[in-house]
């Protein structure tokens, strides 16, 4: 395929890209209404490897404060990016990056089992990491400047 | 014209390029009306939830202080596990405590009983008496006596109190406005009515005597020399019973018909087997005045000393020491008062081998099971406890319309068959799978609780509560809500009315068993049959 992509495979990528999207906007927007949310009791539970530094941010009230303004806001603003295909390149890499962090604080190591959330153990890849994962794939396979607000800021880009 | 030429050379934006740039611009706005959707639907449900509950959403507030003035002086009679932590309720906390709260929070940041202890309020007391059985606690009772700057290991302490060997001289000491008693139960009667006598304010450990007459005495003597007393059960400070009431008062439940309450607990601790301090010797207990109220006189036993729980010369077992925190706890939510029957049955069945002992072998039951009867209000109130097993379950009030479940969290949920919340059931408005009401104290916080037996505590809201978003020990609370009545002249919330029926009710709970019958309560009269 040298002159991009075909029909479906576009829409596909558009697809997973603006589901994504509307997962972490979500997930932003329903801490945002939340009065009573903070990350106190997900960094508290925190295990493995960077576990001091998750459990030191949750003691610290200040640092939590920013901690849980940058998680909302970073998650409605990635989510939205990824849906409007809006400074997607970005989003990308802040979508990466958040995900990498809740994965190294809730690493799936063999036979740990986290509070938050309840779901049982995974072993070495859980659905933050899969997640993370299909952030790669799709910033690998750019979609922002063919169906996306980045086409109207960036000029159209064929995929190569 | 040139910036319009060099713009359309850079994009040139054409519809297509419209139409496919803001293809999921319209994602954008289904999401927006599904969250829009989702806070009207939650709002409709909390707004319409809350006007048929009809509950505050106010925290309880904390309590009005009164710490000026001159200081209060106290005594302590009997420094055991208990005393110690009621004296450091009262803001002297032994220096090794502290230290090792202090070394426990440098090595983990999320150990907070230092920094709780420390923020715990200055009551404005001091320490003028102290008076134990055992040199050696009462030596620890010295130092803590002293430590009026909260220090760990190697600080500068102030002065300690006086110890007396016999609690009737430290009863006549000028210098003594009020006393706590941590005693075993065998001793409560005795030293209260001695204190109240002497015109002394009385904190007395639960449970409030060991047998019927001791209630009857203690009630009367308090009542006529008018003094402050407060009974030591400090779930009375929990914020969620204090909603809990409140639940009540408003009949989230309907009519309640059924209450069970419980013990679990699985370790030798937990079971007053405790360790038995080889510096115990005839020379360091005072083992005579130890006997002194007992009928029978026993030859000099550590063992009898350390673990007096398990012997009914001394305590009443689960009735005396656990029945009535669950008992009390109720009591306050409820107000339901002395029951009209009590049946109560068990045994020795875990700890019933001569391995657990020194000696002797328990008499009190290691499981046990009693059930009061409320035949004018409608209800049974049912105690079941095990020392050997940590399956917990809860404290459940049950009533038609709704049950509550009771920790230091606090749930209501609407039976599914419920006549009151029908239609709301019918209409989607309550789901009886998720609770109608709930409280978690200190929600925005996360507890670190240290050991296993201070989570049982901390979960039957014997150890921690929260007042205004912050964690305090429950038993500081009730010290100084003492305190503060002391000061103000006035009774506590666990005063001598409300002392009065639990230890008439632990006690017809133990008549049962002892006797192996039903026990009968007249309200007039007063007496049992």
């Amino acid at each position: 395929m040298e002159k991009g992509y075909s029909r479906a495979q576009l829409w596909a990528l558009v697809i997973l890209r603006v589901a994504i999207g509307w997962h972490l906007l979500y997930e932003g927007m329903i801490k945002l209404l939340n009065p009573n949310w903070s990350s106190v009791g997900y960094l508290m539970d925190s295990k493995g490897w960077f576990a001091g530094i998750f459990r030191s941010i949750a003691g610290n009230p200040d640092v939590l404060q920013i901690a849980d303004f940058l998680n909302i806001w970073g998650l409605i603003l990635i989510g939205l990016g990824l849906i409007l295909g809006l400074f997607t390149r970005i989003s990308y890499i802040g979508g990466i990056a958040l995900l990498g962090l809740y994965y190294l604080s809730h690493p799936a190591l063999i036979n740990v089992t986290y509070a938050i959330p309840s779901e049982g153990n995974y072993m070495l890849v859980n659905k933050n990491l899969i997640e993370m994962i299909t952030l790669v794939v799709l910033m690998l396979f750019p979609t922002g400047r063919i169906v996306g607000l980045d086409r109207l800021i960036f000029g159209k880009r064929e995929a190569s | 014209m040139e910036n319009n030429q060099e713009n359309k050379n850079k994009k040139e934006i054409n519809r297509r390029d419209l139409l496919k740039g803001m293809a999921t611009v319209p994602v954008v706005g289904a999401f927006a009306f599904g969250i829009w959707r989702k806070k009207q639907l939650d709002h409709y449900r909390s707004h319409k939830l809350s006007q048929e509950l009809n509950m505050s959403s106010v925290a309880p507030g904390e309590a009005k202080k009164v710490w000026d003035g001159e200081p209060l002086r106290l005594g302590i009679i009997g420094y055991g596990g208990r005393g110690e932590h009621l004296l450091r309720g009262a803001g002297f906390a032994h220096p090794d405590v502290i230290q090792s709260w202090k070394d426990s929070a440098a090595e983990n940041s999320t150990d907070r009983r230092y920094n709780d202890y420390m923020e715990q309020d200055d009551l404005n007391v001091v320490v003028n008496g102290i008076c134990d059985l055992f040199d050696v606690r009462a030596e620890r009772a010295l130092l803590a006596s002293s430590n009026t700057g909260r220090e760990g290991a190697n600080g500068s302490y102030g002065t300690p109190a006086k110890r007396y060997r016999d609690y009737r001289d430290l009863l006549q000491a000028d210098d003594i406005d009020a006393v706590i008693i941590g005693t075993p139960d065998h001793w409560h009667t005795k030293i209260a009515i001695d204190a109240a006598r002497a015109g002394k304010h009385v904190y007395v450990e639960k449970g409030l005597t060991r047998t019927l007459e001791e209630v009857y005495a203690i009630r009367d003597e308090v009542k006529k020399a008018g003094i402050t007393f407060q009974l030591g059960h400090q779930g009375r400070q929990t914020e969620s019973y204090i909603k809990a009431a409140e639940a009540i008062e408003k009949n989230l439940l309907g009519d309640i018909n059924l209450i069970e309450v419980c013990t679990n607990r699985n370790s030798t601790n937990g079971a007053w087997v405790y360790n038995i301090d080889e510096r115990g010797t005839e020379e360091t207990i005072d083992w005579k005045t130890f006997e002194e109220p007992c009928e029978e006189k026993h030859p000099f036993s550590p063992e009898r000393f350390f673990r007096w729980r398990c012997w009914w010369d001394y305590g009443t077992g689960l009735s005396g020491d656990l029945l009535t925190h669950e008992y009390d706890a109720v009591n306050q939510i409820v107000r339901m008062g002395i029951p009209e029957t009590a049946m109560s049955s068990g045994g020795v069945y875990y700890y019933e081998k001569p391995d657990h002992y020194v000696n002797e072998v328990r008499e009190v039951p290691d499981v046990w099971n009693a059930v009061f009867e409320y035949p004018k209000k409608n209800f049974s109130l049912l105690y079941s406890a095990t020392l050997a097993s940590n399956r917990n379950r809860g404290k459940v009030i049950m009533g038609h319309d709704g049950y509550m479940e009771l920790g230091n969290n606090l749930s209501v949920y609407a039976d599914r068959e419920s006549t009151r919340y029908k239609d709301k059931i019918q209409s989607g408005l309550i789901d009886p799978n998720t609770p109608i009401y709930s409280y978690i104290p200190g929600r925005k916080d996360v507890d670190a609780v240290a050991t296993a037996t201070e989570k049982y505590f901390a979960g039957r809201g014997l150890l921690y509560t929260y007042r205004g978003g912050k964690r305090v020990d429950t038993t500081h609370l009730h010290v100084a809500e003492w305190i503060q009545a002391i000061r103000e002249n006035s009774q506590p919330s666990c005063n001598i009315d409300e002392a009065f029926e639990e230890g008439i009710t632990s006690a017809m709970a133990t008549i049962a068993y002892k006797e192996n019958r039903k026990v009968t309560w007249d309200g007039e009269k007063e007496e049992i049959s």
